[in-house]
């Protein structure tokens, strides 16, 4: 009875449901380019010509980033309406933009992988790529994202103008102007290095740990409303303060990437100390959650979603709060600067704070396209789900911690006694800990793909045949006086 | 009446102002850090520092390495001018952005970790093996003969690809990395010794 069918859902809907199933397909692409990327360590002649590791982990990383933006994307859309209480302003303008992104992201992908690389000149970064790590998409297509940045930003602005202008809108329209506009700081070429890693970062960190973890907040503020019924004034409230610690920390945070790249030394203080605040609002994330669940005694519509956002909090605090506190003060950094430590927090990071939100945001919405059905306890094929975040998790900090370990050989043999030079780096990349470490992160990396296997089954299948309407909720008002 | 921390409109308005002032801060901070990181203004130096012999030592007041220019070492036999230093300069960076170093290695410690750092490279010990590996007598010469062929030179199993690198291409990187060399890092790689005594 319940296969999909998008007949139930409205035309935003719809197209949410588009940017998550580009969103997965792309997600399926980085897991396997990433065991390419992993596989190429530990049997160097693999594809070293043909494409070469470069290229693996551009496609790795890229696919990535695009990935979370497409889910971001297709969490504001699903949450718009609801959130504002009006049809969406601009429907044909957003399917537009869906496909002409997804047009450029393709090209773009072909290129990288069949083109490479070019000659040395203003062309190249134009056409092929920009070479610089995340934001490699040549100079087209990113003008082809911001304009397409600017329809989706239309949509949301002028839906929130005509209905509904709540707090969670406020925050989430501010947040996404900061976001797409950060994206300029990485669109021109500068010969001086320097400036150029110092800009590059305003779009890295300034996304990661500013816009990107503000955005997650008002996604989590609404699926905690959504799922567990928390009364909007608790969730409006900590979604504040959560951006008063956010960006008080993070903005300054920025710093901790200033320390080596020919900047004035006050950043080693400033960086160190702002950054070392960042973990706090991350704890204060966890508190609040555990605290809205205790307080409605778990009881909640979507099983599956819910324990993503669980993931979620818990991931959040310990792969970017945990994991880059380790290596953010200067002291510390100056021997772990690029090495595989910084892989290993990155990919606890990404994981834990950004996969682990869009994921049950499309558990969310494919409840809602087969017919808003029960997916609650009981329901037909959980162990699908559970495994595939068991397994995910599992892999995840798995492969974190053989990085850690390869990442502290680095850092002790390459770093600090070897002084980081061509032979000191091989010295340590051939260490049978190192090596051993690679090879584990293999097998870890395994189960991450079975996790993911796992988890694309799950979305085909999950409530397909499910007869039982959704538990419906206590209203939000009568939950607040319930507690 | 609630306290004032748990009232919503005293959070909102600590949102604004705490996320507008840390802004600002930002931008003026980021006014001085430019000034002083323009080539040439001290952090990061000029271009035309590649006519000249570059050093990395320890600095007894800074207690850390930091690198030192002195006296004429010009770069494949030609002193440039400030702007046609900055000229091949900006030829080696694009090349290097053409070609995805920075997706294998490191430069100021960003980028990816497959393969050596290349903050330093110009002053890489093992440069001095290598011109007799490649058959040159000079440093740049040795650099600009690997990079146009990498893998006919590889020390390692994990062997850097063929890039198309042109003649005209590899010198242009080999200023870059000179110039780079000389960057202040504040110490940034630690115990980097350019005179390591080779194996
Ligand atoms: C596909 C990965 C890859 C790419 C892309 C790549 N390299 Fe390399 N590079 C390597 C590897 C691996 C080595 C070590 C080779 C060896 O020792 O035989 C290396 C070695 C080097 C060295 C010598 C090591 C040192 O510390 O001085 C230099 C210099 C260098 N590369 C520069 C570049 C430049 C410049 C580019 C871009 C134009 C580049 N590489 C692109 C993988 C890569
Ligand atoms: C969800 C949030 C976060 C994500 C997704 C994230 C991700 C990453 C990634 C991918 C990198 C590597 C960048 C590169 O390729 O060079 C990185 C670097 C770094 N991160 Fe995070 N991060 C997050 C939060 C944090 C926090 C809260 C801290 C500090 C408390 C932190 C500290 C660092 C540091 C110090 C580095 C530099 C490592 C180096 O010197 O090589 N990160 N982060
Ligand atoms: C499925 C198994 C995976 C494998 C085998 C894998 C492997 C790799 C490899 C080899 C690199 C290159 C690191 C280097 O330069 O040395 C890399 C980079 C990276 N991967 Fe993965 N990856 C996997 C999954 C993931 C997932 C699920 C995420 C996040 C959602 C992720 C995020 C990243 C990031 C952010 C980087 C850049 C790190 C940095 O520059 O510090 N990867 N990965
Ligand atoms: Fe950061």
């Amino acid at each position: 009875m319940a296969a999909f069918d998008s007949s139930r859902l409205n035309g935003w809907q719809q197209l949410a449901i588009k940017y998550f199933f580009v969103a997965i397909v792309l997600f399926g692409a980085q897991v396997l380019f990433g065991m390419l990327a992993g596989l190429q360590y530990v049997k160097p002649d693999l594809l070293q010509q043909a494409v070469p590791f470069s290229i693996t982990r551009i496609v790795h990383i890229n696919a990535m980033v695009v990935w979370l933006l497409y889910g971001f994307l297709g969490s504001v859309y699903w949450l718009l309406e609801d959130e504002s209480g009006v049809p969406v302003v601009g429907l044909k303008l957003g399917n537009l933009a869906f496909y002409l992104l997804t047009a450029a992201v393709v090209v773009v992908v072909v290129v990288y992988l069949f083109i490479q690389i070019g000659p040395g000149n203003d062309l190249t970064r134009w056409l092929i790529t920009e070479g610089r790590e995340y934001i490699e998409a040549p100079r087209w297509a990113d003008i082809g994202i911001v304009v397409c940045a600017l329809i989706f930003y239309y949509n949301v602005a002028a839906t929130f103008m005509k209905g509904r202008f709540s707090g969670i809108s406020g925050v989430l329209t501010l947040d996404l102007i900061a976001l797409a506009g950060l994206y300029l700081a990485g669109m021109f070429y500068q010969v001086n290095i320097s400036h150029d890693q110092y800009w590059w970062w305003w779009v890295i960190h300034l996304w990661v740990e500013a816009t990107w973890e503000v955005l997650v907040g008002c996604i989590l503020a609404w699926g905690l409303m959504t799922i567990l019924g928390t009364r909007r004034e608790i969730v409006t409230t900590w979604l504040y303060v959560e951006v008063v610690l956010m960006l008080g920390s993070g903005i300054l945070g920025l710093g901790h990437h200033y320390f080596w790249i020919g900047m004035p030394d006050y950043w080693l203080k400033i960086g160190g100390f702002f950054s070392a605040l960042e973990p706090i609002p991350l704890v204060a994330m966890v508190v609040h959650s555990v605290y809205d669940s205790g307080e409605h005694r778990l009881r909640n519509i979507n099983h599956p979603a819910f324990a993503w956002f669980i993931a979620h909090t818990m991931g959040n605090f310990f792969g970017a709060g945990v994991w880059g506190f380790m290596q953010t003060l200067p002291q510390i950094n100056l021997y772990t600067h690029g090495t595989q430590w910084t892989a290993s927090h990155g990919h606890v990071a990404f994981w834990g704070a950004y996969v682990t939100i869009v994921v049950p945001m499309v558990y969310l919405a494919l409840q809602k396209g087969r017919g808003n059905v029960w997916m609650g306890s009981g329901l037909v094929g959980a162990w699908r789900w559970k495994w595939a975040l068991t397994l995910q998790a599992l892999g995840t900090v798995g492969m974190a911690m053989c990085l850690l370990i390869a990442g502290y050989v680095q850092s002790f043999t390459e770093r600090a006694v070897g002084g980081s030079t061509w032979e000191a780096y091989f010295h340590a990349q051939t260490q049978p800990w190192f090596t051993q470490a690679m090879h584990w992160r293999m097998v870890f990396g395994v189960i991450f793909s079975l996790g993911f296997l796992l988890l694309a089954w799950d979305l085909v299948a999950i409530g397909v045949g499910e007869r039982r309407p959704a538990e419906a909720l206590p209203p939000r008002e009568e939950a607040a006086a319930a507690a | 009446m609630q306290p004032l921390w748990q009232r919503e409109d005293f959070w909102r308005k600590a949102a604004i102002f705490v996320t507008a002032g840390m802004a600002v801060v930002l931008i003026l901070l980021t006014f001085d850090s430019m000034a002083k990181s323009s080539a040439g203004k001290g952090l990061v130096p000029a271009f035309a520092v590649i006519n000249q012999q570059i050093d990395y030592r320890f600095d007894d007041a800074r207690n850390m390495r930091v690198p030192v220019v002195e006296g004429e070492q010009l770069l494949f036999g030609k002193r440039l001018t400030e702007a046609e230093a900055e000229a091949l300069v900006s030829h080696g960076k694009k090349t290097v952005q053409a070609k995805n170093c920075m997706d294998c290695h490191t430069l100021l410690g960003n980028g990816a970790y497959f393969a050596p750092d290349l903050t330093k490279a110009w002053l890489d010990p093992q440069w001095e093996g290598m011109e007799t590996l490649t058959e040159t007598d000079t440093r740049e010469a040795a650099m600009a003969a690997f990079l146009e062929h990498p893998s006919h030179y590889a020390t390692q199993d994990r062997v850097m690809p063929e890039l198309k690198i042109t003649p005209s291409e590899a010198r242009a990187v080999v200023a870059f990395l000179k110039w780079m060399s000389a960057i202040d890092t504040n110490g940034f790689p630690a115990n980097f010794d350019p005179h390591a005594e080779e194996d």
